[in-house]
């Protein structure tokens, strides 16, 4: 009879918790639609730092707070859409996850980027940055263009003609 | 042709070298050097040199700015390690790399205006003619570079980030420029000489 009672009392919890996860869940949905971000730690973003197919993929770290990758951005979305048969561009924002709703989710409507953007929020940045590229000191703007044979990476911040020249290299 | 070939092979080389060194990333201080002194203003207007620091056995530089979130996740800290190690012979010296006219929120008076609100206790140095960074190697802010003095001069320990979360400091895990100033403290080996870290790349 006691634990008749236990196993209710186990019942009735469980079946709360299984309420409010759904609630969380529906939640979230209902915020998404306005514009749906993905967060990634490093291991989940390696998926997008190498291939199979025979696209191209230009990823760029970057974040609305730092001025010269804002400054460039634009040159990566002209290049998206104008190479948009065999290049991809990855946007990859470092901002602060504290950030997410009040900076970055406005930035990407405000200014209607194109580009997939994705967030990486991974705060051993020393076990992941060489892994990214071995000479990356980890100053952002960073670059790195791939394809399934080669890979090239850059610290810098690029102009338009200068993306479009390393990207060309890496087009057959 | 036969001196134009030379000249291409000569000019070969030099391109070849040139831009292995780049690749290299041969820019700056590895760990062993000796690190530059320098002649830097300070917030209260008086300049600072190492040398000025006849008792130090050491310092932590910090290349530092206001405008950085990452740099601004760190302020806290950094006055920390400057309050913990200052009196143990090793003092934080910052210095603010970044051009003032791309950046008017790393001047003068708004360095002065930080470091008063945040209560620095240690000097923030701007570097003015951006002549120090570079020769340092630094990148980003912030960008540390741990030296320890000795006869030949101070010669550079640890170069990279404070430790391993920026985001939380309470869920830091590895403190990598504490480590390595206890070591030289206690004469041990510096276990993790270079570490790397996410910051905001120095405004020229």
């Amino acid at each position: 009879m006691k634990y008749t009672w236990i196993i209710g009392l186990m019942l009735l919890i469980s079946c709360k918790d299984a309420t409010e996860k759904e609630k969380v869940a529906e939640v979230k949905q209902t915020e998404g639609t306005e514009v749906i971000l993905e967060i990634f730690d490093f291991d989940g973003l390696q998926k997008f730092l190498r291939t199979t197919d025979d696209k191209t993929y230009v990823v760029n770290f970057w974040a609305t707070w730092c001025a010269p990758c804002i400054k460039e951005l634009p040159y990566f979305e002209k290049l998206n859409k104008e190479y948009s048969d065999n290049v991809e561009v990855i946007l990859v924002s470092l901002d602060f996850p504290s950030k997410y709703e009040t900076k970055l989710k406005p930035y990407i409507k405000n200014k209607n980027l194109q580009s997939k953007v994705i967030a990486l929020n991974d705060v051993d940045s020393n076990s992941w940055i060489p892994k990214v590229d071995e000479s990356w000191t980890g100053a952002i703007p960073a670059t790195v263009i791939f394809n399934k044979d080669k890979r090239k990476f850059y610290e810098k911040s690029f102009n338009y003609d200068e993306l479009e020249t390393e990207v060309k290299r890496f087009l057959k | 042709m036969k001196n134009t070939l030379k000249t291409f092979f000569a000019l070969l080389t030099i391109v070849a070298l040139s831009s292995f060194t780049y690749l290299g990333g041969g820019h700056g201080y590895h760990i062993g050097d000796v690190a530059t002194d320098f002649e830097l203003e300070n917030i209260d207007g008086k300049t600072v040199s190492l040398s000025d620091y006849k008792s130090a056995k050491g310092f932590i530089v910090v290349f530092t700015c206001n405008t950085c979130p990452y740099a601004v996740a760190y302020e806290d800290r950094i006055e920390a390690l400057n309050k913990k190690y200052a009196e143990l012979g090793y003092p934080v010296i910052a210095v603010m790399p970044n051009n003032t006219e791309v950046k008017p929120g790393d001047s003068m008076k708004a360095m002065k205006a930080r470091a008063k609100a945040k209560g620095f206790t240690f000097p923030y140095l701007m570097d003015e003619d951006q002549k120090i960074y570079p020769q340092y190697g630094a990148t980003k802010t912030p960008h540390i570079y741990l030296l320890q003095k000795t006869n030949k001069g101070n010669i550079v320990k640890y170069i990279g980030a404070i430790d391993d979360n920026y985001q939380d400091a309470s869920a830091v895990t590895k403190k990598y420029v504490e480590d390595a100033v206890d070591a030289l403290l206690s004469g041990k080996e510096i276990e993790e000489k270079q570490t790397r870290a996410i910051g905001c790349s120095i405004k020229v």
